[in-house]
């Protein structure tokens, strides 16, 4: 038994190598991600200075071999600054991702497993539904300041419902499968079931959907940003420096397009691993293509 | 039927040697090898054998219907009346389905296009095959529907596939695949998803056209109880290949491979053993018990109630087994499920050690949840794929306060019981045949020592061979734990075999009930007589 066990986590590992050949771009976009977490979480040792300091006499230098990005209209040195905004970014990504998801796997799951709170739960999701985020956040931000978490919460809040009715899609299919039912006449307490036998079925859908909610967040984290609903103005992220950036664009197009190229890199990449995943994860899919 | 002295000029299907290959990760290395059968015209030919034989990849090589990149036809030929079908080409192919050789299959719910009406789906054929105008068209979906028996033609030329019953849309898959005459019908276990009343119409029908037009028929069963009724020739397959082949007669009454004759004795004969009465306490009993099912409504529409079950009286003694037969939508898995309390029956109750537990909360339910247990029908689905077989087992036991360990122990004696390996208990369930599954499904009903066990149609989707053995497993440990085993099945041959009493149900009532010998010698009720004579195959089990 121990043997065949070792077998088959070489062949998951070689099932793994197998299916980065047959999705090349797969393979690429994962290493994007990761070159762009090490950067961010490496920031401060990659050659870069203090992203707030101002410095008056550098001013708009373009990219050069002393700084490579380039200086903004305050001094501000671009490099840095698009590794410290990696972090926002990136974190926003993250949490928004985790949050939503977390929050609506709860929800969903309640909501498709107890018939009686299902129609409840399910208007209050299409009332969430219905609230533009953007709007949200600028309402958030108006009320409570401009922070890193006043951002994550307006963003995570509509992103919510969508988990909500996958999860409670993919539960209100699996509570009908006879080993469910097996589960109930063995006597299995209700969470026990969601735990052992629902959730599992959850998973892998869930890895997917998080890619997207994760791109779809630092999307709008910089579109807010941009609009100044966003992080303040002090940290360093790239809706900011494209929104800084903008008035003296025709003067000094790097300052925009520099956080903009690496904010549209990030995104497709956590897109097309998505995609990937999704491949990998759902076989439905998988055996169509 | 003097099909020997046929010139071969005549023949429609000719299969030389033909052998399809699997895909290198298969566990044999073709799926159909060295197949050689013909097919004359105004001939039925039945090809038997259990799942994995290769039966449906022959149907689809002869289709052209192979998954492409999975299975390829490596060797032999296919000749549809002298016309080599593994040498022509896609467009050709095409012209030739629906024309000259046509197939109909085993779900008539999903083989037809839920969005298009019948006459539609059926006029379809002939728009892409002829140049008639849509009234000559219509003309001739009506004629043919006439000709398949389909009631009020012009009514139902216009309905969609959902408002007709499984019967009809067999009916209509018949019509779409004759209407233009081909010289070859497949039928890929057409009447298997239908009830045994409505199997009869439809192997009647087929036989009719098929006579009246003189098509030859390749009909794919796993049921030999079909075989007898309606095949000229049979052709058993095993593994792939070709194991005999022979007239009817001559397999069914003179089988000569040992594979043949084990899966002619695996057939349970329609004549009940004798069985003594069984005397044992009475472990459960129903009274009044009512399921009613309301759909749509809203505040002031009451919607539709469909009485699932009404009023069913039973009682059930420990080392007894009855049999619950009836049809689909007979309300017999409704009764099952309510016992169970996997559904909430709406009236009546279900007395269990002294207790009604009918209404019982679930917390309160709990405790009795031991006594009786469930076998589901569906082997696959029945165990969580993501668990382990042992883990499977154990939840049982370990919800009522057993450690792991004692858990695990019961569970190997358990395996050990029901013929599997204890090793297998940290194997996946991917890892087991159907029948394996099924065994396991066995054990895990075990381990929780109940008192009372529902089967719900826990051999139907079973070989025969594999019927055979689980079935004689249910009784042995039926006796070893004198057990009271609610037995709910479609199949009468089956319950002829294993019940001591039986319950006949139709629409939700109990229509006939007593001991299974009586009922069988002597039916009462009309609906029982329909459901005897609806049995296939009762020269076979007269000769059997």
């Amino acid at each position: 038994m121990q043997s065949r066990s070792s077998t088959t986590d070489t062949g998951t590992l070689a099932k793994w190598g197998q299916f980065c050949r047959s999705h090349p771009f797969t393979a690429v976009a994962g290493v994007i991600l990761i070159v762009l977490v090490l950067a961010a979480l490496l920031a401060p040792y990659l050659g870069t200075v203090d992203p707030r300091k101002i410095n008056i006499l550098p001013r708009m230098r373009p990219p050069s071999p002393q700084a490579w990005f380039g200086s903004d209209q305050l001094g501000r040195d671009v490099w840095t600054r698009t590794l410290y905004g990696a972090r926002i970014s990136l974190m926003v990504g993250l949490m928004v991702a985790l949050m939503s998801i977390s929050l609506g796997l709860l929800i969903g799951m309640i909501s498709g497993y107890m018939r009686k709170l299902d129609a409840v739960i399910m208007r209050v999701m299409d009332g969430l539904m219905s609230i533009p985020g953007i709007l949200l956040a600028i309402g958030l931000v108006s009320v409570s300041g401009a922070s890193f978490i006043t951002v994550t919460i307006a963003i995570t809040v509509p992103e919510i419902p969508r988990v909500v009715r996958l999860v409670r899609a993919i539960v209100l299919s699996v509570r009908e499968e006879p080993y469910v039912e097996a589960a109930i006449a063995v006597g299995t307490k209700t969470p026990l079931i969601l735990w052992r036998h629902v959730l599992p079925n959850c998973v892998p859908p869930l890895i997917v959907q998080a890619t997207y909610v994760a791109a779809s967040a630092m999307l709008t984290e910089a579109l807010l940003s941009f609009l100044g609903a966003g992080t303040p103005p002090e940290i360093p992220s790239w809706g900011n420096m494209m929104a800084e950036g903008r008035i003296v664009f025709p003067i000094a197009p790097w300052i925009v397009l520099i956080p903009g190229c690496t904010l549209a890199l990030a995104i497709l990449a956590v897109n097309v691993l998505g995609d990937g995943l999704r491949d990998r994860l759902d076989p439905k899919i998988a055996k169509r293509m | 039927m003097n099909t020997a002295h046929t010139p071969a000029s005549e023949t429609i299907l000719s299969i030389r040697d033909l052998s399809v290959a699997l895909p290198a990760s298969g566990d044999r290395s073709y799926a159909v090898q060295d197949l050689t059968l013909t097919i004359h015209p105004g001939e039925i030919v039945c090809v038997v054998g259990e799942s994995g034989s290769g039966k449906s990849v022959t149907a689809q090589a002869v289709m052209g219907l192979l998954p492409k990149g999975q299975l390829q036809p490596s060797s032999g030929t296919i000749l549809l009346e002298g016309e080599d079908l593994l040498a022509a080409s896609p467009d050709r192919l095409r012209d030739l389905r629906g024309s000259r050789m046509a197939m109909i299959f085993q779900e008539p719910m999903t083989a037809l296009n839920p969005v298009l009406t019948v006459g539609d789906q059926v006029a379809e054929v002939l728009h892409i095959h002829t140049t008639l105008d849509a009234a000559a068209c219509r003309a001739r979906v009506l004629e043919m529907m006439r000709a398949v028996h389909l009631p009020d033609p012009e009514r139902m030329i216009d309905a969609y596939p959902h408002q007709l019953s499984g019967g009809q849309r067999q009916r209509i898959m018949i019509a779409q695949a004759l209407i233009l005459d081909p010289a070859l019908l497949i039928a890929d276990e057409p009447t298997t998803a239908l009830d045994v009343t409505t199997q009869a119409q439809i192997l009647k029908l087929i036989r009719e056209m098929q006579v009246r037009r003189g098509t030859g028929v390749l009909f794919i069963t796993h049921d030999f109880g079909v075989v007898a009724d309606i095949a000229d020739r049979v052709v058993v397959m095993q593994h792939g290949k070709l194991v005999e082949s022979g007239t009817r007669d001559e397999i069914i009454l003179r089988p000569q491979h040992p594979y043949t004759k084990m899966l002619i004795a695996s057939v349970p004969s329609l004549t009940p053993p004798a069985r003594a009465p069984v005397t044992g306490p009475v472990a459960l009993e129903t009274t009044k018990l009512s399921k009613i099912y309301q759909s749509g409504g809203g505040w002031f529409d009451k919607g539709r109630i469909v009485r699932a079950a009404h009023e069913v009286n039973l009682s059930l003694r420990r080392g007894e087994t009855l049999g619950v037969v009836g049809e689909s939508g007979s309300g017999k898995s409704t009764v099952a499920r309510c016992i169970a309390r996997l559904i909430d029956p709406s009236e009546g109750g279900i007395w269990l050690e002294g207790e009604n537990i009918a209404t019982l909360p679930q917390a309160r339910l709990r405790k009795h949840r031991k006594t009786v247990q469930v076998i589901f029908q569906d082997p696959f689905r029945s165990l969580n794929p993501r668990r382990t077989v042992g883990q499977s087992i154990i939840e049982g036991p370990t919800n009522f306060g057993l450690s792991e360990q004692e858990a695990l122990e019961r569970a190997r004696d358990l395996m050990a019981l029901v013929g599997l390996s204890p090793d297998a208990l940290s194997r996946y369930p991917h890892q087991f045949s159907g029948g394996q599954r099924q065994r396991i499904s066995i054990a895990r009903a075990l381990a929780m020592q109940p008192h009372i066990l529902i089967a719900d149609e826990a051999v139907s989707a079973l070989d025969v061979s594999v019927q055979a053995q689980v079935l004689e497993l249910l009784d042995q440990i039926r006796v070893k734990f004198d057990l009271a085993l609610l037995f709910i099945t479609h199949d009468l041959r089956v319950a002829a075999q294993i019940c001591d009493r039986l319950m006949v149900m139709q629409k939700g009532e109990v229509v006939e009930e007593g001991a299974t010998v009586d009922i069988f010698k002597n039916p009462q009720h009309p609906y029982t007589k329909a459901l005897f004579d609806a049995a296939p195959g009762h020269d076979f089990a007269r000769s059997h």
